[in-house]
């Protein structure tokens, strides 16, 4: 029952890049496209996860004082891993990705979930978290990517879905666009939680991360990286 | 007269959390006041070009000559995670007035992109040490100008009404959106 219940909650109530806040770099860089934003995810759903079980496995043995140093080496492992299948199965999309491969090590999320989660469960626990976040995390991005790829260019997945008289609106699949569709995305998720929690009378709902507050409030949850 | 264009196109054209998106989180985080903005920018300058030329002797005469290009990402961070540890304890022992403007936002800086990626692009650019170390003070530079002119408007943003749900951070990310429209304008002045 537990499994399910840390799958899910990555889905929907703790959706990493919407709710949480977590990586919001590459959230906008990379989803100029659905496939795009659908190859990121999985790339970060495959480190996420192998992460999380490693951490979860190597829990009691590393020592408190040097654990953030192990995670980011576990991290940065698996990242040059991705890097290496990525340039040997799918080279094209390793290019479009440009620098934001490497910089999955960076992404708050892999981080965060091995601190916060993978750390203090056990492993069966841990692959659900992480299958849940990433999973979640690859629809964030490929809703995102599909969003600005139908206003922007006109297509979904390349496939154009408007006809031929449709005039593209270019600045959705430029930087501006990421904000722009990112800020309204945040600012309908918050409304949703809004009407949610007045139906039930509660107080708003809060964001649980490592440090307590958002990962954006703290400027790139890494209170606890070095501490 | 090519540096000045590279500190045009670093700063204007292809400012880095503007048009790169890159430091999405500090740019957020950060930017509520002036001095804290000016603050972690400057910290970001320091770290960058540091960071700079430590992962360009690392790549150039550790990982080339002995072919392990592919280390570059973990060689690369585990360099500035020291890295970021020794500058503060080094700035804590021998500079306490930095050390009190600055300390607080060194540690913020590891899991920062901007630093991260700055040292990788400029390995992918394939530069030399001079100008890498120009162009990762240019990017910060662009980084800092960014943050001072989001903190600016944000200042002005507190005494007016927003809707409820877009306040806080949607609200700065569309206008972040609106910054990164109007910087569109520089194309053309440089590449």
């Amino acid at each position: 029952m537990s499994f399910y219940k840390e799958f899910t909650k990555g889905l929907w109530n703790e959706l990493p890049p919407f709710r949480l806040l977590l990586g919001l770099c590459p959230v906008l860089a990379v989803t100029k496209s659905a496939q795009n934003g659908l190859g990121m995810g999985v790339a970060v759903l495959f480190v996420l996860l192998l992460s999380n079980i490693i951490v979860s496995l190597v829990r009691d043995i590393i020592p408190k004082k040097v654990r953030i140093a192990c995670f980011v080496t576990i991290s940065a492992t698996l990242v040059v891993a991705v890097e290496l299948l990525m340039q040997a199965y799918t080279y094209p999309l390793y290019q479009q990705l440009g620098i934001f491969v490497p910089l999955i090590v960076v992404n708050c999320i892999i981080l965060g979930r091995a601190e916060a989660f993978a750390a203090k469960n056990p492993v069966y626990l841990a692959v659900a978290d992480g299958l849940g976040m990433g999973i979640g995390f690859t629809l964030s991005l490929t809703f995102l990517g599909s969003l600005r790829e139908i206003i922007g260019a006109g297509t979904f997945f390349g496939v154009p879905v408007f006809g031929e008289y449709y005039q593209p609106f270019t600045m959705m699949i430029e930087a501006p666009g990421a904000f722009i569709c990112l800020g309204c995305i945040l600012g309908f998720m918050n409304y949703l939680n809004r009407i949610q929690s007045r139906r039930k009378g509660l107080a708003a709902h809060k964001n649980p991360t490592v440090c307590g507050s958002t990962c954006a409030q703290c400027g790139g949850c890494s209170k606890a990286n070095l501490s | 007269m090519e540096i000045f264009e590279l500190f045009i196109s670093l700063i204007f054209v292809n400012n880095i959390i503007l048009i790169q998106n890159l430091g999405i989180c500090p740019y957020v985080g950060c930017s509520r006041e002036k001095g804290v903005a000016f603050g972690m920018g400057s910290a970001v300058i320091f770290v960058v070009v540091m960071a700079t030329i430590c992962t360009w002797f690392a790549q150039r005469h550790i990982l080339n000559p002995l072919g392990l290009g592919y280390l570059q990402t973990l060689v690369f961070i585990l360099i500035i995670a020291s890295l970021v540890q020794f500058v503060e304890m080094f700035l804590k022992k021998l500079l306490p007035p930095l050390y009190e403007s600055l300390g607080i936002f060194l540690p913020l800086i590891t899991t920062n992109c901007a630093v991260m990626g700055t040292a990788i692009l400029v390995q992918r650019e394939n530069l030399d040490l001079g100008t890498g170390i120009l162009y990762a003070f240019a990017t910060s530079a662009g980084f800092l100008f960014a943050l001072l002119l989001m903190a600016g408007v944000r200042e002005r943003l507190e005494t007016l009404r927003v809707p409820k749900a877009m306040a806080g951070t949607p609200i700065s990310l569309v206008m972040g959106g609106i910054m990164a429209l109007s910087f569109m304008a520089f194309k053309g002045m440089a590449q």
